[in-house]
């Protein structure tokens, strides 16, 4: 299948185009850094307002919850990858080496959070599922988490 | 390359109304402290009526939802009302996400 899917191409499915790795110190203050570097990397495709808005916001929620509730209050690493993939997809990996999540399904339900002081609303899933066109997430207690959003922008707009 | 602006909620009195302007980016590092700010406020005036000029702000995640959904409660328990006033669009769907137009009057200019 791939193969046939390659010959008629010309090039592997998935076509890495560009790619930039981060690792930041679970500190707050690396959540704007965060979205100020993958907002720089992903301008090279032109995205739209809205495309870059949404691609800011659901990288925003992941490193925030790899700080807030992976390291809570533990010093650790948050692990940055983003792919550019077949000219227009990004393809985003947050990942962190902290608690892990017990039950990965329930985390996921929109209001869900396990934060009691913080003011959580217990959205951060939720708006990464929404802005993005596919949120994956793996997670193993003890061991950390891994959050993968891919989203594929629109046509390449005009230029002057 | 755009830099994050500081986050900040500047609060004043018009009459019985408070109005209190968000400006920056409103994630989970500015959050608190401008909850805090807020709330000193609002503690302090005990306004009946509040308004949070949204059109500054420049950036919000769910952070700032639950910043949004910790006031409305605050204000509920001082007997006032609370009203958001002029957010963007990015912000306006996050706050559809969580359906928050039924738990607050939001207001365009
Ligand atoms: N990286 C992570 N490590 C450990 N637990 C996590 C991680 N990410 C999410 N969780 C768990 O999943 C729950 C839901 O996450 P979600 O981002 O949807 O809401 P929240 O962070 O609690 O609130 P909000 O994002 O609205 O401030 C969290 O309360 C936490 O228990
Ligand atoms: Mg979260």
């Amino acid at each position: 299948m791939e193969s046939t899917e390659k010959r008629r191409s010309g090039r592997p499915p998935e076509d890495l185009k560009n790619e930039i790795r981060i690792e930041l110190p679970s500190l707050s203050i690396n959540e704007g850094i965060a979205r100020l570097i993958v907002s720089s990397f992903i301008s090279q495709l032109d995205p739209t307002f809205e495309e870059l808005c949404d691609i800011k916001c659901a990288v925003s929620e992941a490193v925030t919850n790899c700080i807030v509730h992976g390291y809570r209050d533990a010093r650790g690493i948050v692990y940055i990858t983003v792919k550019i993939l077949n000219e227009r997809t990004v393809r985003i990996e947050v990942r962190d080496k902290g608690c892990g999540i017990e039950n990965v399904k329930e985390a996921m339900q929109p209001l869900f959070t396990t934060d009691s002081e913080g003011e959580r609303s217990g959205m951060g899933f939720t708006v990464m599922q929404s802005f993005t066109d596919r949120l994956a997430v793996v997670s193993r207690p003890g061991k950390g988490t891994r959050v993968t959003m891919i989203k594929t922008l629109s046509g390449p707009r005009e230029r002057q | 390359m755009k830099r994050n602006t500081k986050a900040g909620a500047e609060t004043m009195l018009d009459g019985h109304t408070m109005i209190i302007s968000l400006s920056g980016d409103i994630d989970h590092h500015s959050a608190k402290r401008i909850r805090g700010e807020i709330d000193n406020s609002l503690f302090t005036n005990r306004p009946k009526r509040a308004v949070m000029d949204m059109s500054g702000v420049e950036f919000m995640d769910s952070a700032g939802l639950g910043l949004i959904l910790g006031r409305i409660a605050c204000a509920e328990k001082i007997g006032c009302r609370l009203t958001l006033l002029s957010p963007s669009p990015q912000v306006m769907r996050i706050l559809d996400l969580a359906g928050a137009g039924r738990l607050i009057e939001i207001k365009q200019h």
